[in-house]
């Protein structure tokens, strides 16, 4: 039965600069309503849901939409420094079943519990230069602009078969790309512009001279066009980069203030959980009316999942706001949940895996060059990080 | 304990690799491949949470 009582409105934006995350009204939320309604700066109507099971459920319903060219969409995400995502062809995240299986398929042998494992000496190789290159440069460094940024971009450049001679030019775009702070929307626009360009000669260069990589091998399916295969590619970029390098970041501080759990596997798992860094990234429109948590939700309504109130359900997790790598629970929605659950989720294990080995063995002597409190945390856009992690050895 | 696998719904994510690395893999498509379909007690509780951890849900898994 859809509840007949009038929802709780609630304020936009969801997060205030200086206050921990995620932020403590999302339990209240989760307590007292479970769905909140909030308006969006263009005054449309907009979902908010925050318990585990509802998230869930939003994410598998056939009647909610990820299209962002439905009426209705949520549009809250203007910073990556893209063209509109929508106009994309091949941005395949925007797309519903059945169009959107096509891309996933075509994608999923690329990522495969077995392909990622033997992706990993070349991870590891990756990074050991940079923890080469930091202890070369002294004994201190900026961990996010020296190391969490650089990890995932040099992975996914050589996923993607960008020749090593083009790795500086690639990481230093892709770095722009991301870097809200400190780029202007100029410096960004003029990135993501040079960025299309390379691909789009990366893509006609491998469709001449085929190589071991993950371009060669979707053209030899023929199942995506080389129009598409630009945009498959700009996902693959954006969606892998801050989003990993956050997990690293935060994860790094987290167990420089947990160091029993240093060395530990599990602290991978768990660091998704807690941090939950892509909390407003699963942005949906219904497109027929749907009951959710007794809410009926209209069709052309907006509904965003939060994947950090979700993570935090003590419902569906034991002291959910304990850092404890040894709960058994895995079901948190740190990669989303249903069909478009994160498609690179275990070159992201495999990354923060290797990451956090490497980084303690090499350097045991880390630590934080600031006290955590001042850390600057990172509220803008849709993704939570660190805009800087100033450490010593 | 049985299960069932709906392979035209798999996503690929790779969750009861990880889970039940003994009951499940996928195949050169990444699609999910059941080894064990009568898994010993000592792998239900990972076969259950493969099943709940499945995005899609693509794996039934039934207790009789």
């Amino acid at each position: 039965m859809a509840g007949t009582a009038e929802p709780k409105v609630v304020p936009f934006p969801l997060r205030v600069p200086g206050e921990p995350f995620p932020p403590p009204r999302y339990e209240e939320y989760r307590r007292s309503e479970g769905l909140v309604l909030t308006h969006l700066p263009n005054g449309n109507r907009v979902w908010l849901v925050t318990r585990h099971a509802e998230v869930r459920a939003v994410l598998t319903s056939k009647k909610i939409s990820a299209n962002p060219d439905r009426e209705g969409f949520p549009h809250i995400s203007d910073t990556m420094g893209v063209p509109r995502q929508e106009q994309i062809p091949g941005w395949f995240v925007g797309l519903d079943s059945p169009e959107h299986d096509r891309f996933r398929k075509a994608l999923i042998p690329e990522f495969t519990v077995r392909r990622v494992r033997e992706m990993r000496p070349a991870i590891e190789r990756t990074v050991d230069g940079l923890i080469d290159s930091m202890l070369a440069a002294g004994n201190t460094a900026d961990l996010v602009a020296d190391f969490a940024l650089p990890v995932p971009s040099l992975v996914i450049s050589s996923l993607l078969g960008v020749p090593p001679v083009d790795r500086d030019f690639f990481e230093s775009r892709t770095r722009t790309l991301v870097a809200i702070r400190t780029s202007t929307e100029r410096q960004r626009d003029t990135a993501a512009k040079e960025l299309l360009r390379y691909i789009n000669r990366l893509v006609g260069i491998k469709a001449t001279w085929p190589g071991d990589d993950l371009i060669s091998r979707l053209l030899a399916t023929g199942s995506i066009s080389t129009q598409e295969m630009t945009g498959v590619l700009m996902l693959l970029l954006i969606a892998g980069h801050e989003t990993t390098a956050n997990n690293i970041a935060l994860g790094v501080v987290t167990l420089l203030l947990n160091p029993q759990w240093i060395g530990d596997q599990r602290a991978v798992e768990e660091t998704l959980r807690f941090h939950s860094v892509a909390d407003l990234v699963a942005l949906r429109v219904a497109v027929e009316d749907v009951e959710i948590g007794g809410r009926l939700i209209r069709a052309g309504e907006g509904v965003i999942p939060l994947a950090a109130a979700a993570n935090h359900d003590e419902e569906a997790f034991a002291c959910p706001h304990l850092f404890d790598p040894a709960r058994t629970e895995r079901h948190h929605v740190a990669f989303g949940y249903g069909v478009h659950q994160c498609l690179g989720q275990n070159l992201v294990r495999a990354e923060m895996e290797i990451v956090y080995r490497r980084l303690f063995e090499r350097i045991p002597t880390l630590a934080l060059a600031v006290p955590a409190e001042e850390l600057p945390l990172k509220y803008d856009g849709v993704l939570c990080g660190l805009h800087e992690l100033p450490v010593r050895w | 304990m049985r299960i069932t696998v709906d392979t035209d719904r798999c996503v690929g994510a790779g969750q009861c690799v990880l889970s039940a690395p003994g009951v499940f893999d996928q195949d050169a498509d990444g699609v999910v491949l059941v080894l064990d379909p009568s898994p010993a007690p000592a792998d239900h509780e990972a076969v259950w949470q493969a099943g709940d951890l499945c995005p899609a849900h693509t794996i039934t898994v039934y207790g009789d």
